[in-house]
């Protein structure tokens, strides 16, 4: 069983309360699509840095709750952040992970042995107490009040199939402007 | 007589980076700098230390934390400065970020500069920070560490990255 993507993020964006965002590759164009919003961060430059970007987000901005959209690909990439932010432990940091089983941005071509990889096992083996993993929109929507309010770190796996797309606008996200308006956002 | 020429103070490196209001610092360890540096920062109680798993991880943190107000430094030996090299051309040179790096050079000789090392691995540092247009100083010895400070302060005034190469053994 698996959920559309846009339908979990147009979930989330009912929770969203004024929550930073740090959304990466296909999630972040969906989210960018929407749920506009200036706290959204989509400049994280290379692949698998969403939540290393968020966790300084996180422990600079500790009164702010700040949530990533990762992708399965992307964090299979920076496994390690997984550890480091456990270490770090900031209570305001939720990581959810689109997990599809493939590099969707790249073909679609799938993650090796895609189908096994358990991403909130792998977050409770790194020190994350707090996980989930969801499947189902209707079970979601429901756990998702109390799953944002856990203090953090908390990470959880949505089980996703792509949506309707998305323009995919690499010169915005990659773009100045993006980065002044989220700045302005934070600091104004 | 090389092995007597002395290594940069650690004590005057960490008074360098707290002059420019640096308050995180992220790192992955490096013996260039382990003992001095590393390990006197870690009960240093000006710092937040965060201890990473791969250094790129740093580059973002470094740079989530200069969005909001925050200055912090990334640690690191000169090899995971080459394995980071595209989150550093994307995130800290085409995003001009202000990512502010202490490499280690592991494998330098005491008595020659970077760029003259007989050592590969060693040598192509400045040439590749050359390519990039990252600014780079080198702190070699005693006198040196003060530089830390103005180019901490550089970097976050003109919104660019820099890269301090510790050529010796930090004492």
């Amino acid at each position: 069983m698996a959920m559309r993507r846009d339908d979990c993020l147009r979930v989330l964006a009912r929770h969203r309360g004024d929550a930073i965002v740090v959304a990466t590759y296909q999630a972040g164009f969906d989210w960018m699509r929407i749920a506009p919003h200036p706290l959204n961060y989509v400049s994280i430059g290379a692949m698998g840095q969403a939540s290393s970007h968020a966790l300084g987000l996180a422990l600079g901005r500790p009164d702010k709750r700040v949530i990533v959209l990762d992708g399965d690909g992307s964090l299979l990439m920076n496994l390690g952040t997984l550890a480091t932010i456990a270490a770090a432990a900031p209570a305001n940091l939720i990581h959810f992970v689109c997990q599809n089983g493939c590099y969707e941005a790249n073909g679609s071509h799938p993650l090796p042995n895609a189908a096994a990889i358990d991403f909130p096992a792998i977050a409770r083996g790194a020190g994350i107490a707090h996980t989930a993993a969801f499947d189902d929109i209707a079970v979601f929507e429901a756990a998702l009040p109390a799953f944002l309010a856990t203090p953090g770190p908390v990470f959880a796996a949505l089980h996703i199939v792509a949506g309707d797309p998305s323009p995919q606008d690499y010169a915005y996200i990659h773009s100045a402007e993006a980065r002044r308006r989220f700045k302005d956002a934070l600091t104004g | 007589m090389t092995a007597n020429l002395p290594g940069p103070s650690g004590a005057a490196m960490l008074d360098a980076i707290a002059a420019a209001n640096v308050r995180f610092v992220a790192a992955v360890p490096d013996i260039v700098t382990s003992d001095g540096l590393l390990w006197p920062l870690s009960r240093d109680g000006r710092f937040r230390l965060i201890r990473l798993c791969k250094e790129d991880e740093g580059v973002s943190i470094c740079t989530g934390l200069a969005f909001t107000g925050h200055r912090a430094v990334l640690m690191m030996q000169q090899t995971g400065l080459m394995d980071s090299l595209n989150a550093i051309r994307a995130i800290a040179v085409e995003y001009r970020q202000p990512v502010c790096m202490v490499v280690g050079m592991q494998g330098k000789e005491p008595e020659v500069r970077v760029r003259d090392s007989a050592r590969y691995g060693v040598r192509i540092v400045p040439p590749i920070l050359d390519v990039m247009g990252i600014e780079h100083i080198e702190i070699e010895g005693p006198g040196d560490e003060a530089a830390l400070t103005a180019a901490i302060e550089r970097a976050y005034r003109e919104e660019r990255p820099v890269v301090a190469l510790i050529g010796r053994t930090v004492q």
